[in-house]
């Protein structure tokens, strides 16, 4: 199971001077039960490219499939496959508008039909996941919280949905390094604890190297790379194309290596550094 | 998309039309105006039709589409002729049950809708080929008289700027919200007028909010850069006269001269 | 005489108020002519209600603070100050006034009411200074972030500004981006000697500055060159901060018994303690 787009184009403002290609023919697949990042710079088509996987846009040509389910059909089973995408866009915090965090939290379940227990429910098991305390905050005006408490209840606001598939725009932009690791550790563990399988849209590569299972490269709306970690940050040329960076883990590897440290250069996590330049190290004996 | 919208009518060129002073546009347009409501002989309808047509040569722009520009207003033209068709006292031609349409309301109707069609045909030729920035500071600088009674020229031309600057930004913010939303399953445009009301809070609040926030933002940058209102402030784009303007004025007397002889005369 | 200088100044929201809030407690800087100075510090730590002091947006509660021998609290100065200390802020849509670019760049210059011919001039320079020219007469909405800040420096700079202060003026951008204002901001301050207070949470940006100052708990902690302060990893962490990747590696290495006896902050550093 799996979203799989299949020659996949979307063109703004059609048939006017302004007609801009913003997907060209992309075929990708985000498998179930991994993280997989899609990283590009700002105008490669991301923004673009999510918006299909729960329909917000229809493509111009191709097809989006949801576990197998074409969801630009108007069937009940194209809308219940839609459903299973729930995508935190970037600064998500700009959404809120309800008097309470937790009337704001419950507008999605609502939405879908949820009863009254239900939604009271996963208000709360959403509210649990990105620390923000029920009893305390749960009746607070979501404009009275600080910004990443803002962020993280509207982080909840979609997690409340039960996604199948989590699509993260940017999802530490603006947050200090605290804030930056807190977050993303809650991804991660909600992708252990419930096997969600997330999306990661990024520019950040360090972000990608840390999380991610599956990379993809977007460049003026083209796939540019689909690979594994490992593979996508030795493709340096590639990701400097498409206006990136390697992780910076990479690339001071990379500068070891070409200063002659005997590593075997295929780390791109700290841990995995440290480890490598500790073992060449004590292979020449300095250590 | 919400974004698709082109904003503001400007379309860039360099007719003698557009390279005119946008206060001289405006002054003319305006005398054009008074003129198409004060003379009523029928040479001067034409005379009218002809100048009007002759500025649209003369910006150089498509005609239909300045004909276009007719477009929205199609009702508003068709239901004054009806009144006027079946309003006017004169010989009858045809009747419904009490209303007689006369030969003398074909004509008043005829005329009515020329006076407005050639109304918004230049008024539209004014937005087609001006850009919005140039007719902010042509409307201050005319406004800019009344200053002295308390009128605030300098802060209206502001706001316009402002506005102009942030139309594009706030569509574009719009748009995402509403796409936010949706993906937490709102639906817009469904239901009855309550329900559909009720269904615009989500995107409104959030935009209120931003709204808010970006104007509060605004303020900080523009005190940070010296902003003091319009005291002791001075332009960087001088409104200068050109030859053109002179000459563009110089003909538009003579189309005046023209139609007051003529209404005298005739 | 430092050209900016704070002395004990505490900022109070809405002082006297039920919702009173303190900001700033008790900071003390003194920052000299010239001079890179990178601020860092977890959000809600202080420094962005800091960085509004130094042109008289904010006025010290008490305390003072001084610009270039001016003390921002005298009103008859605020103008005068706030020509030389320009500000860029976070976000680049709402710093931009005009629909075009080159009317944007003069919008300062025409509020302190220079001739037209000298503001046409100081746009050019400018738009030359960021690198902009070719966008004069774009609309600011079809720029990429990094651009808008390069147009929201040249706003600053056609004021001939002698000091650039920007708040977190990276943090909505891409690497691009980045890359563009970090080039331009350190380039304008290497080769016009514009004294620059750039505000980051980015570790690798605060390492190429001359000194850092850091912010915890409405208070100033720390205050040092990059190095001094990189150097001290528990406590950098310890307030919500990091340290640039290279000094984390080499701080792993040294706890896995690697030897390093320099103190790190860029790869470069690492390159040369590693492989000799």
């Amino acid at each position: 199971m799996s979203i799989e787009l299949k020659n996949v184009s979307h063109v703004y403002m059609p048939k006017t001077p302004f007609e801009r290609l913003a997907l060209d023919d992309i075929t990708l697949t985000i498998p179930e039960g991994v993280i997989t990042a899609i990283a590009g710079h700002t105008g490669s088509g991301k923004s673009t490219l999510i918006q299909h996987f729960n329909g917000l846009l229809k493509p111009a040509a191709g097809s989006v499939l949801v576990d197998g389910v074409d969801i630009s059909r108007k069937s009940n089973e194209a809308k219940t496959a839609r459903r299973k995408v729930g995508i935190v866009f970037q600064y998500p915090e700009y959404q809120l508008f309800e008097e309470t965090v937790a009337k704001d939290i419950a507008f999605g379940p609502t939405n879908m039909g949820c009863s009254e227990e239900e939604t009271l429910e996963r208000v709360k098991k959403a509210m649990e996941f990105v620390d923000l305390d029920y009893d305390k905050y749960g009746k607070r005006s979501p404009f009275q919280l600080s910004g990443g408490q803002k962020r993280r209840a509207a982080i909840a606001g979609i997690l409340a949905l039960k996604p199948k598939y989590l699509v993260l725009d940017e999802p530490t932009a603006g947050l200090d390094p605290k804030g930056r690791e807190s977050l993303m550790d809650k991804f991660r563990k909600l992708h252990k604890a419930q096997g969600t399988t997330i999306v990661l849209i990024s520019h950040n590569m360090d972000n990608i190297a840390s999380y991610a299972d599956n990379v993809i490269i977007l460049n003026r709306g083209k796939v540019t790379l689909e690979a594994p970690p490992a593979e996508a940050f030795s493709k340096t040329e590639v990701i400097r194309q498409a206006g990136l960076e390697l992780p910076e883990v990479k690339s001071i590897m990379n500068e070891l290596a070409a200063n002659g440290l005997a590593i075997e250069n295929d780390a791109f996590t700290m841990d995995k550094a440290v480890q490598e330049i500790t073992e060449a190290l004590r292979r020449a004996g300095k250590c | 998309m919400l974004t698709d919208i082109t904003l503001g009518q400007y379309f860039p060129g360099t007719s003698p039309l557009h390279n005119m002073d946008a206060r001289v546009k405006i002054v003319l347009l305006f005398i054009y105006i008074v003129a198409i409501f004060l003379f009523d002989n029928h040479v001067n309808y034409g005379i009218m039709t002809a100048g009007a047509l002759g500025a649209v040569i003369l910006s150089r722009l498509p005609v239909g589409m300045v004909l276009k520009s007719i477009k929205p207003l199609w009702w508003i033209i068709l239901f004054s002729f009806g009144i006027h068709l079946f309003s006017t006292p004169g010989e009858p031609i045809f009747k419904v049950w009490n209303f007689a349409m006369t030969r003398e309301g074909i004509i008043q109707g005829f005329i009515i809708s020329l006076r407005l069609v050639l109304m918004i045909m230049v008024s539209s030729l004014l937005m087609f080929t001006t850009s919005p920035l140039k007719l902010t500071d042509a409307l201050e600088s005319l406004m800019s008289p009344l200053k002295k009674i308390g009128f605030p020229a300098h802060e209206l031309a502001m706001m316009m700027t402002i506005a102009m600057r942030f139309i594009p930004t706030l569509l574009e913010e719009t748009d995402k919200i509403m796409k936010a939303q949706q993906s937490r399953g709102s639906d817009i445009g469904d239901g009855n007028f309550l329900q559909r009301a009720k269904g615009m809070i989500p995107i409104l609040v959030p935009l209120f909010i931003s709204a808010f926030r970006r104007a509060d933002e605004l303020a900080i940058a523009m005190e940070a850069r010296c902003y003091q209102g319009g005291v002791d402030r001075t332009r960087m784009k001088q409104q200068r006269l050109h030859d053109i303007d002179f000459w563009a004025g110089g003909i538009f007397a003579l189309f005046l001269v023209s139609l007051i002889a003529v209404q005298i005369i005739l | 005489m430092s050209f900016i200088e704070c002395i004990d100044l505490t900022h109070i929201y809405n002082a006297g108020m039920e919702n009173e809030y303190l900001a700033v407690e008790n900071v003390n800087i003194k920052i000299n002519e010239g001079e890179f100075v990178a601020i860092l510090g977890t959000n809600g730590s202080g420094k962005s209600t800091l960085a509004k002091h130094f042109n008289g947006l904010l006025l010290p509660t008490s305390g003072k603070c001084i610009v270039d021998g001016m003390d921002t609290t005298d009103e008859s100065h605020t103008y005068d100050i706030r020509k030389q200390i320009g500000m860029v802020f976070q976000n680049p849509d709402n710093q931009i006034i005009a629909a075009i670019v080159e009317d944007d760049i003069g919008f300062g210059p025409e509020n302190i009411g220079l001739d037209p011919h000298e503001i046409r001039r100081n746009v050019t320079a400018a738009l030359r200074a960021v690198d902009m020219e070719e966008f004069r007469s774009f609309s600011p909405h079809h720029l990429s972030g990094g651009q808008k800040q390069r147009v929201a420096i040249a706003g600053a700079l056609a004021m001939n500004t002698r000091c650039l202060v920007l708040d977190e003026p990276t943090a909505m951008l891409d690497p691009r981006g980045r890359h563009e204002v970090m080039d331009t901001v350190s380039r304008l301050n290497k080769e016009r000697g514009i004294t620059t207070i750039y505000i980051t949470h980015f570790m690798e940006e605060a390492a190429l500055a001359d000194r850092i100052f850091v912010m915890d708990q409405k208070h100033l902690v720390a205050d040092g060159t990059p190095r001094e302060i990189f150097k001290d990893i528990g406590s950098m962490k310890k307030r919500g901060l990091a340290v640039p990747m290279a000094a984390e590696m080499a701080y792993r290495l040294q706890q896995k018994g690697v030897k390093i006896t320099e103190s790190i902050i860029n790869t470069e550093d690492l390159v040369k303690a590693l492989c000799q």
